[in-house]
This record gives structure tokens, C-alpha cells and sequence, in this order.
């Protein structure tokens, strides 16, 4: 790096990630034991294969494969014919075997890319590979920290959970795209159908940064591989979200930047992330280089893989899908944005909007029930159970049955506040649209009991109108149409 | 008279009938075996009681066999004496103060000595042949595939099959048609009807070689001790009064077979048994200091001296900067070896020399020296390189001392070799 550069603080930033995805299937990657483990007894998801029982021998999974198979398709990646296993040796008391069942020089996807917007801008990383492995156990340390524990205890539930790793090349320049990316992954993942976002720890991410000359970043954006090489770059561990990304990485960049700029130089080092204290923190042991002595598996035989790329469908990805509700439903790019953000949000909206008008749709779907959740800090998975009664609340709009306002502030609230169905809401507040001639008396009344008011409205004062709305609104509970009141009134005075 | 055939005496009963009902079989002793502790001849395992079956333990259950009881083994498979066991050495029934061979020792002293009817060994480099040719008996080492594997505790999981030990071809023959056969625990077993051959091994038991075109490789010949050339000639002379034939091949590449054997067992071997580390197995407690330093003293403790040899050098040949120049020299050399027999086999229905180059040593003989002992192996591991089908039958004697006869055929060529190893015994 230049001197000139580190003073003027011309720096630039360089991430490349490694995020580990836990597939959703119905059994492990290598036996028949359920993956729906949840808050289970520890080991009780367990059989000879998981728990590495000597004998016992892998048999793969291929609803694992047919998820890898379609992740490779969504981010546009190269299949080979054949894809094989390998063995990665090392010791570690989560480890049933002490190797790790993992693809190494025959991934199921290489070369692929991945698309996504960040502040409105749309921009691609590229997908160096992605691969299947087999998730270890888990350990819980006793009385302490994993170096002060008294003692630790290991969990094999987890064990054998098919996860695919994703390696992305070092194309972020920014902790904002590492968590956009992220975002719009775990969103395409769903969209597959081979991903919860849910499930504890589902996601988990490696983050590399490293701070190079600003100078050294090509117009396309590129970096020459020797600089990325030359610069030291620090691995960042224990990353669970993309939010927790973004933080991380932040700190991370802040701190290698200062270091910089006080003419320190950054230690290639692994740090873990600290997500309730907000730091990265130096894991001290010195890294030496690993040497996991990969070989290929021979208990699995090379898988041939070609045609199952041709052979297995995926779904309508949010790209595409964002695309087709501006054409189809003539929606704005924010609004086709908002609705496509997870399957489910786009999902419903195309029942809605089958059913009724699709602007009214998007309204409902996007801003008022999507509103009112955030508001709340729900998801929409939080009332899957209750899209019917969303559905019965916007037909009450539609068919004029009540009016917009009420059903937004009072009934959508009610409903998700009180957990009531609309109609009983409607019922019990008395919402519903009231009858022509209930109107029209509520209008001779209002005219008769405020002759003032009546004689100000001849006289030319706009106020005495809307007084007299009021007065009708008042009598009718609400439930008449504002617009409807003031036209009736305009008719009687005139 | 007990030669220590035995780790653990037991009776499992089969089912009431089938085509094994009313005999005994004997399993060694690291193919699992549900409620009855399976030790593969180690400290390690000693009071390991696996909570499943292994697939041909199933099947001879189902089978009707009675299961006599696991029998004595070297540790994890590693070894041609059954000398490296934990549980002490077994005797050669047939040949006193004598090794049985090894690793599947036990099970062939068990059938020589008439301690069972039949037994399972398990074949890495030898360890069914080297025993039944040493004892006088018949071993099979099937095609690799042909048996389930699930439930084997693995020494070098690429190279290794189940097989039968039995006083006869055709018993040997029987027994292999009980185990044989796809299984869905084991994802590279192999259907033999798919693969060119079929499951009846007892017909073949026939004797009949009229026709019958032998191909002798003479590297697996000419170096062998001279009592032992000179009952292999005599046995395939009276093959061909019986109307076989034979004429004389060359594999160049079995030159490098042992060092490329034990390249890639001893890798193998050392991620196998690395789960072996004390935390499950073997002693956990007591001791200071890190995981790594705590499953050190762990294996440090649990292993004999020929598994943490094997273990050790297998770890450097997969090392960083010397795995091109070991691990993956000797697979290029296992590819040339399966070419090699390809090439023979197209113009012989079987190939056989003698099975060991040598008689059985004395107990306590070759222990100080491995590769002596690694290099008796040189006429069984090029079969388990080549992943092919091979049989032991007995040929006669030197000196008092049992010679074996090997038989190897192609792939799923389980019949050709019973029905030529059955004109001699
Ligand atoms: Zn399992």
C-alpha cells in the first residue's frame, strides 16, 4: 500500500465470504434420522451412520443432492458430469468420525453468480463454488467457556444435517453489500424450497477482509489477484445472520482501517465475532496453516450429475418474479420489490390479487398487512394459519362492505392485536356500511337540528359543511361513506 | 486343545430354518455383532459393544446359522500372523507352533480345529487367503462390492471385502451365497446378476476344468520359497490331467503392488481409525491438558505398535507435500495394476499362483520385522488393487506345512474360480 494512499485514507475494502446453509430434507445427508430436531432430547436423532459408529457406513442422500442440484441452478453455475466425495481429516470432539464427509476438487457447482440490489443499485458477486458437507454435532461446554469449561457435552442431533458451503469470490467492497447479498440469498434459497431461515442456525458465515489501495481497484471493480494475495487479511468467524454481517464486518473494516492509518500493520489472524458485545475478538491461537490431508471418500461412489440438472425444476425466482408482477399486474418496481421479498409475501399477494382488484392487493399485501407486522416485529410466517381471514377482510373492501379506513385502523389492528376474525370485529364495533336510508335520514336530521349551521352554508362559509359531515358521521357511527354524506347534503341544501 | 481361535465365545441363534440351519459359523472379530462386544483385536475396543448387526451377520442369522463366537484377529486387520492382537496369539491347528496367518486367523484356526463348521474373515490385502492357505482350508475374497461392508469396522475401507473361511470349496461356496448380494447400507455393493454374473456359488462347486484356460503370472511364482513352487506345479499339473490347460502371463506392475498396498491401506487406515480418539472408545479420563494432547494419550495408550506404525505413515502420505509424490503415486499404480489383470484375464477364465510365497513361520518369528513380513503379502494385495474375486484352496504340503493355491478370476467371476478351485479340494 502507498504511503500516500494509508494518509489520504484512499483505502479500499475487500470481503469475500464462505456461508455454510443448512438444506432443508426430510432425513440427514448419509442416513435415514430425521433433520427436524428442534428442542429434541440431546442424541436421540441418531443411529450407527451419524454417530459414526465404527462399521457404519455413509449412503447419500440424494433429496440432499436434488437441493444442491437446484441451488447451482439459481445462481447459474457450471454442474459437472460427475461429483465425488472426499474426506477432511480433523480432530475436533464434534466430529463423530474426526473427518469430515465434504466435497474438494469435484463440487456439485462451481462458477456461478449471484445478483442482487443494494441502495437500489443492482450489482453481482461471483460464486467461486458450492458444495455439500455434513453438519457436526454440537458441543455445550459446562461451567464455562470452550477454554474454561469443566467439562463439555456433545450433542449428535445435529450431526449429518446435509449443509451446502457457498464460496463467493472476494467481489464485496462493502459490509452493506455483504448484507444485502445475504439477504437476497437467503430469500432465492426460500424461494427453492430447500432452506429455513428460522431454523437456528441455519446460516452461518466466514467473512474474509482485507484493506488495499483504493488505486489498485480496476474500473470494472476487479483486483489483481497478487494484491489480494500481499494484503493481510483477517478471517471472521461465528457470523449468524446478515444483519450480524454487517456489523461484524464494519467493526472489521473499522479496525483494520485505523490500524492503517496509525501505521500498524494488520495480522493475518482469525477473529470471532462477539455479537453481544458488537466486536470482532483475535482468537490468539496462532493459525497455523491446516493441513486436512483431503482424499476421496471411497464408501460413496462418484455420483453422475449431469442430467440431473435438466431433469429437476426450480420455481420462479424473485428476479423473474419481480418482473412479471410490473408486467402482469402493472405494479411500480417498489411495490413488485416489496411483494417478491420472500415466496410466501409474493405467493399470497397472487392469491389476493386473483380474487380482487390487484392494486387493491398490493395495497393490502404490501403496505397495510405488511405495515401493520413490521410494526409489530412479526412476519408474515407469524399469520400463515390466518390468510383467510386477511382474504375475507380485503373481499369486506372490496365489495364496499366497509370502508378502507376502518378496515385498515380498526379491523386489521383488532385483528392481529386481539386475534379476532374480521367479521366479528365488523360486528362488535359495528363497522358495517350503513344503508342508504339510514343515511339519507341521518342527513334530514342533521339538517334539521342545525338550522345555523344550515343558514352559514348559504351564506358561502365552506366550514359549515364539513360540520354538518360531521354531524352525519357522528350518527351513523362511522360507517357511511364520507364523500357519499357530503354529495346527499350538497343535494338537500341546494 | 484351545489355539486361542477366540476373543469372545458366544452362541447367537439364527433363525429355526434355512440353508445354513444347524451350523455353526465363526465371525472375526470386527464385523459387528449386536449385544456381543466386537473388539477388533485391540485394548482399544475391549469393552466396545456395538448396538447393530453388520448386514452379513444379519444374513446368517437369517440363514439359520448359529454363531459360534468372534474370533481372534491382529488388531484392526493389520497384520499377517494374528500376532498383533491384543488378546494374545492364535496357533495354527494344522501346523503346531506355527502362525495361522493372518489378520483372519482366529476363524481359519477355528474351522481347521473343528471349533466351527464355517467362518467370516475379511480380505484386505490377504487377510482371508493368507489364514486358509496357512491353516489348510478354503478362503474366498469376493469381487469388491459383492458383500454388504456395513458393520465391518473399516482398516482400509477401498480394498476390503467379507468372505468365507470353510474345510471345502463348496461349503466356502454356500456360505458365500448367504452374504453376497446388494445392500442398501452400503452404497458400492453391487448386484452380480447386473454385472455379468449370478448367486449360484454351490453349482459351481462341480470339479469340472475340462476346457478350463489357466494363466500363471510368473512374477507371483518365481519368487516364491521352493517347497511351496514345487506343490503349486504339482497341483496345476493334475489340472490339466483333468483337462485344463495353462500358459504363462505377465503382470510388469505387481512389482510395485506391496508398496502401493500399503500406501494406500495405511492412508486409508489413518482417517478410519481416527474416531478412535477416547472419547467414546478406549480410555476418556484422567488426563491433563487440550483435546488434542487428551485423544494423543488416548490413542497412545489404546493402540499396539503396528496400528500406530500404520497410522503414522499413512498420515505423512496424505500430508501436505508428500501426498503427490506417496498417495497419489499409488493410485496410478493401483489403475495400472487393474489393467494389468484386465489384460491377463481377457485370455485366461483364471489366473492362479501360489496363495503366501511362503510356508507358515514360527509363532514369535517375523514379528521384528515388518517388512518381511509386509512383503509376504506379495501375491494377495495386487487381487484387492485389482478389486477382483480370488480364492484359497489347499494344495498340499511342504514339509508337513499347509500350502494354499490362489485362484483369481474377473469381476462377478465368483463361479469360474470355486469351479477350478474345486478340482483340488
Ligand atoms: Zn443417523
Amino acid at each position: 500500500m502507498t504511503a500516500k494512499a494509508v494518509e489520504s485514507g484512499d483505502l479500499a475494502t475487500v470481503i469475500g465470504l464462505e456461508v455454510h446453509v443448512q438444506l432443508e430434507t426430510e432425513t440427514k445427508i448419509f442416513c435415514g434420522c430425521s433433520t427436524d430436531v428442534e428442542d429434541d432430547e440431546p442424541n436421540t436423532h441418531t443411529c450407527p451412520v451419524c454417530l459414526g459408529l465404527p462399521g457404519a457406513l455413509p449412503v447419500l442422500n440424494e433429496g440432499a443432492v436434488e437441493a444442491a442440484v437446484k441451488i447451482g441452478k439459481a445462481i447459474d453455475a457450471d454442474i459437472p458430469e460427475e461429483t465425488t466425495f472426499h474426506r477432511k481429516n480433523y480432530y475436533y470432539p464434534d466430529l463423530p468420525k474426526n473427518f469430515q464427509i465434504t466435497q474438494y476438487d469435484a463440487p456439485i457447482c462451481q462458477d456461478g453468480e449471484l445478483e442482487f440490489s443494494v441502495e437500489g443499485q443492482r450489482t453481482s458477486v461471483g460464486i467461486r463454488r458450492a458444495h455439500l458437507e455434513e453438519d457436526p454435532g454440537s458441543l455445550q461446554h459446562k461451567g464455562g467457556s470452550i477454554d474454561t469449561a469443566d467439562y463439555t457435552l456433545v450433542d449428535y442431533n445435529r450431526a449429518g444435517t446435509p449443509l451446502m458451503e457457498i464460496v463467493t469470490r472476494p467481489d464485496f467492497r462493502s459490509p452493506d453489500e455483504v448484507r444485502a447479498f445475504l439477504a437476497k440469498l437467503e430469500e432465492v434459497l426460500e424461494y427453492l424450497g430447500v432452506f429455513d431461515a428460522t431454523r437456528d442456525g441455519s446460516l452461518r458465515v466466514d467473512a474474509n477482509l482485507s484493506i488495499v489501495d483504493a488505486e489498485e481497484v480496476s474500473g470494472d471493480g476487479t483486483i489483481d489477484a497478487s494484491v489480494l494475495e500481499d494484503a493481510n487479511r483477517t478471517e471472521v468467524k461465528n457470523i449468524s445472520s446478515h444483519k450480524g454481517a454487517e456489523k461484524a464486518l464494519a467493526y472489521e473494516e473499522t479496525r483494520q482501517k485505523n490500524a492503517i492509518s496509525r501505521g500498524r500493520a494488520v495480522e493475518q489472524e482469525t477473529r470471532h465475532w462477539d455479537e453481544s458485545k458488537g466486536i470482532t475478538l483475535s482468537m490468539r491461537s496462532k493459525e497455523e496453516e491446516k493441513d486436512y490431508r483431503y482424499f476421496r471418500e471411497a464408501d460413496l461412489p462418484p455420483l453422475r450429475v449431469s442430467h440431473w440438472k435438466d431433469e429437476i425444476p426450480i420455481p420462479e425466482l424473485p428476479d423473474a418474479r419481480r418482473e412479471r408482477f410490473q408486467s402482469e399486474y402493472g405494479l411500480s418496481d417498489e411495490a413488485a420489490s416489496k411483494l417478491t421479498s420472500t415466496k410466501q409475501v409474493a405467493d399470497f399477494y397472487e392469491d389476493v390479487a386473483e380474487q380482487f382488484d390487484p392494486d387493491l392487493a398490493a395495497t393490502w399485501v404490501a403496505d397495510n398487512l405488511l405495515g401493520e407486522l413490521n410494526y409489530r416485529d412479526m412476519l408474515l410466517t407469524d399469520v400463515a394459519d390466518r390468510f383467510d381471514e386477511v382474504t375475507r377482510l380485503v373481499e369486506l373492501v372490496a365489495e364496499e362492505e366497509i370502508t378502507a379506513k376502518n378496515a385498515r385502523e380498526t379491523v386489521l389492528r383488532s385483528m392481529l392485536d386481539d386475534e379476532l376474525d374480521p367479521d366479528t370485529i365488523v360486528e362488535q364495533e359495528g363497522l358495517g356500511k350503513t344503508g342508504e336510508d339510514e343515511v339519507a335520514a341521518a342527513v334530514t336530521e342533521a339538517i334539521e337540528e342545525n338550522p345555523d349551521a344550515v343558514e352559514d352554508f348559504h351564506a358561502g362559509e365552506d366550514g359549515a359543511l364539513n360540520f354538518l359531515v360531521g354531524q352525519v358521521m357522528q350518527k351513523t357511527g362511522g360507517s357511511a361513506d364520507p364523500g357519499q354524506v357530503n354529495q346527499l347534503l350538497r343535494d338537500e341544501l341546494t | 486343545m484351545s489355539h486361542n481361535a477366540y476373543i469372545t465365545e458366544t452362541t447367537i441363534e439364527g433363525a429355526d430354518d434355512g440353508p445354513l440351519a444347524g451350523r455353526t459359523v465363526a465371525v472375526k472379530d470386527n464385523i459387528s455383532t449386536a449385544d456381543v462386544r466386537t473388539t477388533c483385536g485391540s485394548a482399544m475396543l475391549d469393552d466396545y459393544v456395538p448396538p447393530y448387526d453388520a448386514t452379513v451377520v444379519s444374513r446368517l442369522k437369517d440363514a439359520g446359522a448359529t454363531i459360534a463366537g468372534k474370533t481372534n484377529m491382529d488388531e484392526f486387520g493389520m497384520g499377517t500372523t494374528t500376532e498383533t492382537s491384543a488378546f494374545g496369539p492364535t496357533e495354527n491347528p494344522a501346523a503346531e507352533g506355527r502362525v495361522p496367518g493372518g489378520s483372519s486367523g482366529g476363524s481359519a484356526a477355528a474351522v481347521a480345529a473343528g471349533e466351527a463348521d464355517l467362518a467370516l474373515g475379511s480380505d484386505t490385502g490377504g487377510s482371508i487367503r493368507c489364514p486358509a492357505a496357512f491353516c489348510g482350508v478354503v478362503g474366498i475374497k469376493p469381487t469388491y462390492g459383492l458383500v454388504s461392508r456395513y458393520g465391518l469396522v473399516a482398516y482400509a475401507n477401498s480394498l476390503e471385502q467379507i468372505g468365507p473361511i470353510a474345510p471345502s470349496v463348496e461349503e466356502a461356496a454356500e456360505l458365500l451365497e448367504v452374504i453376497a448380494g446388494p445392500d442398501e447400507h452400503d452404497g458400492t455393493t453391487r448386484d452380480a446378476a447386473e454385472n455379468g454374473g449370478n448367486y449360484d456359488y454351490a453349482a459351481a462347486a462341480d470339479g469340472d476344468v475340462d476346457g478350463l484356460e489357466i494363466g500363471i503370472p510368473t512374477e507371483l511364482v518365481d519368487d516364491a520359497d521352493e517347497g511351496v513352487t514345487e506343490v503349486f506345479w504339482d497341483a496345476i499339473a493334475d489340472l490339466e490331467s483333468k483337462g485344463a490347460s495353462y500358459h504363462e502371463v505377465e503382470l510388469p506392475s505387481v512389482e510395485h503392488a506391496v508398496e502401493a498396498y500399503y500406501v494406500i491401506a495405511m492412508s486409508e487406515a489413518s482417517s478410519n481409525l481416527a474416531r478412535f480418539d477416547g472419547v467414546r472408545y478406549g480410555n476418556s479420563g484422567g488426563y491433563d491438558g487440550n483435546w488434542n494432547e487428551t485423544f494423543a494419550k488416548a490413542r497412545e495408550e489404546g493402540f499396539g505398535e503396528e496400528v500406530k506404525r500404520r497410522i503414522l505413515l499413512g498420515t505423512y502420505a496424505l500430508s501436505a507435500g508428500y501426498h503427490d509424490k506417496y498417495y497419489k503415486k499409488a493410485q496410478d499404480a493401483r489403475a495400472w495394476v487393474k489393467q494389468d489383470f484386465d489384460e491377463a484375464l481377457s485370455e485366461a477364465d483364471v489366473l492362479a499362483s501360489p496363495t503366501m510365497p511362503v510356508p507358515p513361520m514360527k509363532l514369535g518369528e517375523s514379528l521384528d520385522d515388518p517388512l518381511k513380513m509386509y512383503l509376504a503379502d506379495a501375491n494377495t494385495v495386487p487381487i484387492n488393487l485389482a478389486n477382483l474375486p480370488a480364492i484359497s484352496v489347499p494344495a498340499g504340503e511342504t514339509e508337513d506345512l499347509p500350502v494354499g493355491l490362489q485362484f483369481v478370476g474377473p469381476a462377478f467371476g465368483e463361479q469360474q474360480i470355486i469351479r477350478a478351485a474345486s478340482a483340488l479340494a
